[in-house]
């Protein structure tokens, strides 16, 4: 490679990048390929449902990001009991099929909710959740746990020496905020906004259910229409081009406001903070409050249905658990393998296009990327056979962004930090990874890689298209309960999902918090 | 040990082999049919008795979704038969020239005269609206629309029940579908990507009414004793569904194809219907229906011939959309 020498090759990388970018496009080639006929323009309904889209996606991104910095904050400064059993619930809400979430929400929001039913109490109405404004609190409600540990984790990463010096130095909580908080943000809320936009940008059954009805068309289910309603690919593979590009134009903004600087490095001693006291111990316990609160009710009225329907356990249960915990485990292992040397890539300054790459996964629509696999894949081999590795890879893939936002900024400080000495030192390659990037990425290493299981056993993802009958996922299985009248079956199924997605999470993201005092 | 490893190994080949003997039929159908509460599992145990063959069912998502499968597929597709279409798919499902015809007659037990050739149904149900006994039953649309009962229904974009409401309505009310979506619009809540999306949120409580079958209540009274759902008859008329099946014209086993197509309209097929599927079974199996399915010969059938339904839909969906969106 030309330029200056680095202890990480960008090789590995950059062929990470390109198979993903590989995987996204040759699928949406080959939905492009297959269309017959002429495609029309984009109609009317069409530019409606991106305005509808990106208006949806935009607020949703705006709030979840600006209610997480308080709550993110408040998390850092306080130590409290079952600090880190609360941090590792908020991520559930993010984890659950969006039906299951859905219905926890409406069952506090709703016409016949918890809140509406206090209302009626004092005689009040019952409140109106359907809406852009319904829409947005249930992406509020699935990425403030995501934005406030991407924001949380930014505060980790302000050397505790900095904090220490700030407190020896008097600096009140003003000062802190100007000199090490303000930079900070600055560096980690671009990415958390684009992350977000691009997650709600290709919402659809959260859009539709909340959003009252066809008003509130996203571009997703325009796609749907087209493939399942005209069957007209091109129209199909066309919006989910749409998808994309508005996806990278928040990626490139996010990209472009980024600062490549961070820190100085620290030793990696624990984070303390001396400027916590007084009025804002009240403010952060508000914080705190509310937002377990908001994160808490939906999650509390998921599980009192799901107790309820628990016993009996239907039959194949088993089945579809050892199904989707391969799954999980499968890619999480295909991430890890992507996202380290991805990270590592773009971390080096010019080549932060690496997670631009990785961002693509969740950009284009999964029905028209899961058609284009099937039409890869279908006539070589029946697809069904390949149910449970394309499904791993898809889920990898779309894991892939989360995890690059949660490393990239660590990889770019320990090349900041070590780089040069390990140059020096003549450690490249694997040493580096085994002596230096592994050892002290390892809270976002198993962060990343917690929250990819756990993603990838809620996902209902590209397995209908692939799955044969034996070969269901607990999303999948919990669907088909419904499908079959069994919502009390289903509602406990769900609650095992949820159990199992973030004991899952727990453990990877424990595993990498051992010993690392954050 | 060795002994045993091999002797597994030959009876592992031996058994792989027998397998391989039996010709494979495969039936791509609708997802809920294969599960294990779907009548998949019981029907292909019942066919395997006798077709010296292995069925295999392939499940893609529902109606719509199959239809699809089977175009992307064309005809280079393993399927035999394919089977979960509906009267509302079978016009653009004759048009891609890819079914056979079946040649199979019966004694039908649809409220309609069954014509068509190419395609054989196997159950059928009324759309209707599913509510809870002590409300008050609206007698039909007009009525319902100017109730203040809240109603969840489906995305006809998105789900097979929705497009059967779309197509109900126009059904029944022609040129005025839209005036009776623009009375409606303020009943609805919400409208959900599927059937299991509305029905979830009517039990609920988040509506009073969810568009569903006249089956439901059906569901709730044999596997639940519960007897408080009930799906109240409208005067005008309820809109069909009736599922069909069908042969591919490219299949590689057309005999057992028309085996199975036969098999499907007798007994061993049809009394599996009602408790498992929660239709009516197409062809009236010997016992009966079971206890707790309503009487519905009382109910006038409504029914959009297939070759016309691809005009009249896309002319509804534009008139739901309108009055929806204001």
């Amino acid at each position: 490679m030309a330029g200056r020498a680095e202890p990480v090759s960008p090789r590995a990388g950059i062929i990470a990048a390109l198979c993903v970018a590989a995987v996204i496009l040759g699928a949406l080639v080959a939905v492009i390929l297959r269309a017959e006929g002429a495609t029309a323009g984009l109609s009317r309904a069409n530019w409606a449902a991106i305005r509808f889209t990106t208006l949806q996606a935009a607020a949703s991104a705006a709030i979840s990001v600006l209610l997480a910095i308080p709550v993110a904050r408040a998390l850092a400064r306080r130590r409290f009991w079952g600090r880190r059993g609360l941090i590792t619930l908020l991520g559930a809400p993010f984890i659950l099929p969006v039906i299951v979430a859905v219905l926890g929400l409406l069952a506090v929001f709703g016409r016949a909710g918890w809140i509406s039913g206090v209302l009626g109490w004092v005689g009040l109405e019952p409140i109106h959740i359907y809406g852009l404004h319904g829409v947005v609190l249930a992406h509020v409600f699935f990425n403030l746990p995501l934005a406030t540990r991407l924001i949380l984790q930014g505060w980790q990463d302000i050397p505790g020496e900095q904090m220490r010096l700030a407190a020896q130095l008097g600096a009140d909580p003003g000062v802190t905020q100007r000199l090490l908080e303000w930079p900070m943000l600055r560096r980690v809320v671009p990415g958390a906004l684009a992350i977000i936009f691009a997650i709600c940008l290709t919402s659809f059954a959260v859009a539709l259910t909340l959003g009252g009805g066809p008003r509130a068309t996203t571009v997703e289910l325009a796609i749907y229409q087209a493939f399942r309603f005209d069957f007209d690919l091109g129209q199909a593979a066309m919006l989910s081009c749409v998808q994309i590009l508005l996806t990278g134009v928040a990626a490139i903004i996010a990209l472009r406001v980024e600062p490549g600087g961070g820190f100085a490095a620290g030793s990696g001693i624990a984070l303390r903070r001396w400027d916590s006291g007084g009025a804002l111990v009240v403010q952060d316990a508000i914080a705190i409050t509310l937002a377990a609160l908001f994160l808490v009710l939906p999650l509390a009225a998921i599980f009192v249905d799901g107790v309820a329907g628990l016993w009996p356990l239907p039959s194949g249960l088993g089945r579809a658990v050892a199904t989707s915990v391969s799954v999980a485990l499968i890619s999480t292992a295909l991430l890890l393998g992507m996202a380290l040397p991805m990270a590592a890539t773009a971390a080096i300054p010019g080549r932060g296009w690496v997670e631009g790459a990785g961002l693509l996964g969740l950009a284009a629509s999964p029905l028209v990327i899961g058609t284009g696999l099937f039409l890869i894949v279908n006539p070589v081999i029946n697809p069904s056979t390949l149910a449970v590795p394309v499904t791993a890879l898809v889920n990898a893939v779309m894991a892939l962004p989360f995890a690059l936002r949660i490393l990239v900024p660590r990889a770019r400080e320990m090349r900041a930090a070590h780089g040069r000495l390990a140059l020096s030192l003549r450690m490249r390659g694997w040493p580096m990874w085994r002596h230096v990037l592994l050892p002290r990425m390892r809270p976002q290493i198993g962060f990343s890689a917690g929250l990819t299981a756990a993603l990838s056993m809620g996902d209902l993802g590209v397995i209908t298209l692939f799955a044969d009958p034996q070969m269901a996922t607990l999303p999948l299985y919990i669907f088909r309960l419904m499908g079959a009248y069994r919502m009390e079956s289903a509602a406990g199924v769900a609650l095992i999902l949820l159990v199992l997605s973030v004991s899952m999470f727990w453990i990877f993201d424990r595993g990498g918090r051992r010993n690392a005092g954050a | 040990m060795k002994h045993l490893t091999i002797s597994a190994g030959l009876i592992a080949c031996a058994s792989a082999a027998l397998a391989e003997d039996k010709p494979v039929l495969t039936v791509y159908t609708y997802d809920s049919f294969v599960s294990d509460w779907g009548p998949g599992p019981a029907i292909e145990a019942v066919f395997e008795e006798t077709c010296g063959c292995d069925l295999q069912f392939v499940a893609a998502g529902d109606g719509a979704a199959l239809l699809s499968r089977v175009k992307l597929e064309g005809a280079r597709s393993d399927a035999d038969v394919v089977l979960g279409l509906d009267n509302n798919l079978m016009g653009e499902a004759t048009d891609t020239g890819l079914f056979a015809s079946a040649g199979i007659s019966a004694d039908y037990a649809l409220p309609v005269a069954w014509k068509d050739e190419t395609f054989v149904p196997f159950d059928w149900g009324y759309f209707a609206f599913v509510q809870n006994a002590d409300a008050p039953a609206p007698a039909n649309f007009r009525e319902l629309a100017a109730s203040d009962a809240k109603i969840v229904i489906q995305d006809p974009r998105s789900s097979t029940p929705g497009l059967g409401l779309l197509m109900w309505v126009k059904a029944a009310y022609g040129d005025e579908a839209g005036a009776i979506w623009s009375e409606l619009a303020d009943n609805i809540v919400t409208v959900t990507p599927g059937w299991s999306e509305a029905y979830g949120l009517f039990l609920e409580g988040e509506a009073d009414a969810v568009l569903s079958y006249t089956t439901s209540p059906a569901y709730h009274i044999i596997a639940e004793e519960d007897l408080t759902k009930i799906a109240p008859t409208f005067d005008e008329g309820h809109y069909m569904q009736i599922e069909v099946a069908g042969k591919l014209a490219a299949t590689d086993q057309p005999e057992l194809a028309d085996a199975f197509l036969q098999f499907m309209v007798t007994d061993g097929f049809q009394s599996v219907i009602p408790t498992t599927n929660w239709m009516y079974p197409a062809v009236m199996p010997e016992g009966g229906l079971p206890e707790g399915f309503t009487d519905v010969s009382g109910v006038k059938p409504l029914v959009i011939a297939p070759a016309d339904v691809k005009a009249l839909r896309d002319e509804a969906l534009a008139e739901w959309q309108d009055a929806l969106s204001r």
